[in-house]
């Protein structure tokens, strides 16, 4: 069982169809993810993380945004060749997601119990009446104290980090094999957070869940994953086991991030900072999309995009630097 | 809930209050009274005495506060016109009203709300661009006009509905319609824009990512959102197709107090006037009551502040 990958992603392509051009979000990633594992996906901010979560849900946003190419196999079915009904039915039982901001990711007007009741019936063949035992059973699950009396409260008498567990149990709900955590703790404070990835490890161990985690804190990915994918601008830069990746970066803007974390032991006048600017997404140089900002750019980089090269066990990176010569 | 109930009915009562004071000032403003009522013929003595008989003799804010008591006991007067106590003709008329802003309020909810949600989930497409074509007429061509047009239409050319008077279901189409058109029209804008601002939220994003049918997305975490802004503006329409319904009225010949007003007016009957303006402010501060209480009721963060 271990052997065979719950979601293998091959050149996936999501591109946003706009009034001024393309703009190619993803483009051309792939990736595996096993049962049980936990990916970590790096990149800035507009490096195609949350489109490539997107492209995963089958909740690229409409009209102007497209799979374009590429596969997403999930348990060996193509999820790109699914229609939206086909979708729905797998969102929530099969593939589900924590968004970034708690605060905002449950509906206002309704009470905390309507919201997870609600998901619970839709994923279950539940019987009527055991819906709110099967609601408190997963409010529990997410550690929420008191969860029969928090079933009528409103999200807004909830603090963030408990409302992130009510999301985080709503996402459950359905026993997804795929647990995608799109920056779930960005916008939690150190401590809360700290909690929340414990949790999320846990219930891990509990259901044998893959997780994807999206983020851009190389902290909770060393803490999280197991292995860890780069992305910039729409392309995968490397993907590696998480040792591999923070002991012997391959791809010169892997290692240029890992610079860019400060450490506590050292004292700098400054932070470091990779120079320049990620290139337009609707306007990409023809070679490496890294060339302008590398500091080992050679001629080949500007003509063609590089391969995916091997370095190492399961590590590999797009840099024709590791071509040889 | 009870507090903020309670503050609301007092503003109420304010603006009530403020309101009869207006309309008792009115009265003085366009002449005297008494010589008015007298007409041509009377004399000197008639005058002083015709004063001292209706009050007209005391000093101004004892007359209002006279007048007040009179008005809360639902004694507004009785009509130097047709000499039938003004509250009898004014319930007379008012069931015509009410019927018809009912039945043109039900009809801005029941196509102005699905129209702006169409109108939202079908951006850019050649349905909403009719839907805001249609809006857009609404709001723009007076509705004596389109009154007149549909008139032309309906009922001279093709002979499909009744013009004029109050009879059955048939007889409310086209004044419904033509009283409901403006505030259904901002009410499709209304909904379109909230429900394109809520479709945009984190919240309706996460219902899709729970795996629930695209229907229950909309209707379910969208609408109720979208609606609550949509609400404080139907409150305000609901109160505004009474002050509509003057034109209305006349046009399509409806025994409602819209064309009592008129009347009134035109005759200088003063307890007609007062009675009707009256009432159609106690409307606007009834059904603004109502509308704040189910705002709270449709919006948890109010209820709970």
């Amino acid at each position: 069982m271990a052997d065979t990958p719950v979601l293998d992603v091959q050149d996936l392509k999501t591109h946003f169809f706009t009034r001024t051009g393309v703009v190619k979000a993803v483009d051309g990633v792939s990736f595996t993810l096993m049962p049980g594992e936990t990916l970590g996906i790096v990149g800035e901010s507009g490096s195609g993380k949350s489109m490539t979560a997107l492209s995963l849900m089958g909740l690229v946003p409409q009209p102007a945004g497209r799979i374009v190419g590429g596969k997403i196999l999930f348990q060996g079915e193509d999820l790109v060749q699914k229609t939206q009904s086909e979708m729905q039915a797998i969102r929530g039982r099969e593939i589900c997601m924590i968004l970034q901001d708690p605060m905002t990711s449950l509906n206002p007007v309704f009470t905390v119990g309507n919201q997870v009741v609600e998901t619970v019936r839709q994923v279950k063949e539940a019987s009527r009446f055991s819906l709110k035992d099967r609601a408190i059973e997963l409010l529990q699950k997410v550690k929420i104290a008191s969860p029969e009396d928090r079933m009528s409260n409103y999200p807004h008498q909830m603090s963030g980090g408990m409302r992130q567990r009510v999301v985080g149990s709503i996402a459950i709900a359905g026993s997804p094999k795929v647990l995608i955590a799109d920056e779930a703790t960005t916008s939690l404070d150190a401590t809360i957070q700290y909690q929340y990835l414990a949790l999320l490890k846990e219930l891990q161990a509990d259901t044998g869940m893959s997780i994807i985690f999206i983020t851009h804190d190389f902290g909770i990915v060393a803490k999280m994953c197991d292995r860890v994918a780069v992305m910039y601008a729409g392309r995968m830069a490397e993907i590696a086991d998480v040792r591999d990746l923070f002991n012997h970066p391959a791809h010169p803007y892997t290692e240029a991030l890992m610079r860019s974390v400060p450490n506590v032991d050292e004292e700098v006048e400054y932070l470091y900072s990779i120079e320049g600017q990620p290139p337009a997404l609707d306007n990409l140089p023809p070679g490496c999309t890294f060339a302008p900002r590398c500091p080992y750019v050679f001629d080949r980089c500007n003509e063609a995009f590089p391969d995916l090269i091997q370095v190492g066990d399961g590590h590999s990176a797009t840099c024709w630097k590791l071509a040889g010569k | 809930m009870q507090r903020y109930i309670l503050v609301r009915l007092t503003q109420g009562v304010i603006t009530l209050l403020v309101l009869s004071m207006a309309v008792f000032v009115s009265s003085h403003l366009t002449g005297d009274p008494a010589l008015y009522l007298l007409g041509a013929e009377g004399t000197q003595e008639d005058y002083e005495q015709l004063k001292k008989n209706i009050g007209l003799d005391k000093p101004l804010p004892v007359q209002y506060l006279v007048f007040l008591g009179n008005v809360v006991r639902g004694d507004f007067g009785t009509s130097p016109i047709t000499g039938q106590s003004a509250r009898d003709t004014l319930m007379e008329r008012l069931p015509a009203t009410l019927e018809l802003a009912g039945a043109a309020f039900l009809l801005t909810l029941i196509v102005g709300i699905p129209l702006g949600v169409l109108s939202a989930v079908k951006r850019d497409t050649i349905f909403d661009h009719i839907g805001k074509f249609f809006a857009v007429l609404g709001i723009a061509a007076p509705s004596f006009w389109v009154a007149i047009m549909l008139i032309l239409l309906f009922g001279a050319i093709l002979g499909w509905l009744p013009t004029f008077g109050r009879g059955g279901i048939d007889h409310y189409i086209l004044p419904a319609f033509v009283l409901s058109w403006g505030g259904m029209a901002g009410i499709v804008r209304l909904v379109r824009s909230s429900m394109l601002d809520v479709l945009d939220t984190e919240y309706v994003k996460f219902a899709r990512v729970k795996g629930l049918p695209e229907r229950m997305v909309i209707y379910k975490h969208a609408l109720k959102n979208a609606v609550i802004p949509a609400l404080t503006f139907s409150g305000l329409t609901l109160a505004g197709l009474l002050n509509g319904s003057v034109a209305i009225e006349v046009v399509f010949a409806w025994p409602g107090i819209g064309r009592l007003l008129l009347q009134g007016i035109n005759q200088r009957d003063f307890p007609i006037i007062q009675a009707t303006v009256l009432a159609a402010g106690l409307f606007y501060v009834v059904v603004s009551l109502v509308v704040d209480i189910l705002y709270a009721y449709v919006n948890p963060r109010i209820r709970y502040e």
